[in-house]
């Protein structure tokens, strides 16, 4: 007990209190501002999809073209063998 | 005495081009070695965008191999495509299902959710468009 009368211990123990207490401060000010722009209408909330995401690749591409291309990319494969 | 050694320069070029010619061939009836094992271990597969992909972080020496070939892929795919007024990516693309469609049980591909699947016995899952 006799220790912790140390006036340096003090002195740092306050210190230590003011830094803790000016962090909870800031803390808090980050959440009220969270909540002000969350209450705002039109806020934006992100949810975790519930099924699995799948990539539409090259959604312009249509179904005719694959078709039509289908002949010509078959020949390509076989004639490109080496690199397929 | 200028001219004979002319001549035996450009005959020695000559056999040059035609043995530097010679593996550019091979190249194009059979895989590359390092490629076919890699496939053949799963550790590259056929992507649906036409191209291949790296099932498992690939050794340098193998990334070199499988991104010569998707450079040479494209050049074919881009002179197919406008040989036939199609765009690169639906040429690719359309390579893509043909290329999934051949690969042999126990080869990797890309399913439509980007996954990467082993092909079974059965008919592999492919994009909706594909023929």
């Amino acid at each position: 007990m006799t220790r912790s009368a140390n006036p340096a211990t003090i002195a740092f123990m306050r210190e230590s209190g003011k830094r803790s207490m000016r962090r909870t401060l800031r803390a808090l000010r980050l959440v009220g501002l969270m909540g002000a722009v969350c209450a705002l209408p039109g806020c934006i909330s992100v949810k975790a999809p519930d099924k699995p995401i799948v990539i539409e690749l090259n959604i312009n591409i249509k179904q005719e073209v694959v078709y039509r291309l289908a002949g010509d990319a078959a020949q390509t494969i076989d004639k490109n063998a080496g690199i397929f | 005495m200028t001219r004979i050694v002319h001549k035996t320069l450009a005959g020695l070029a000559l056999a040059g081009l035609i043995a530097a010619a010679l593996p550019g061939v091979a190249l194009a009836q059979a895989r590359d070695p390092a490629y076919a094992a890699a496939r053949a271990a799963g550790q590259v597969g056929e992507k649906m965008d036409g191209y291949l992909g790296y099932v498992t972080p690939p050794s340098p020496a193998l990334r070199a191999v499988i991104e010569d070939i998707n450079i040479k892929r494209k050049a074919v795919y881009a002179d197919k495509a406008k040989a036939n007024s199609a765009t690169v990516e639906e040429y690719a693309l359309t390579s893509a299902c043909l290329l999934i469609s051949q690969t042999k049980p126990g080869e990797k591909y890309q399913a439509p959710d980007g996954s990467w699947q082993t092909r079974g016995a059965g008919a592999p899952m492919r994009d909706a468009r594909c023929p």
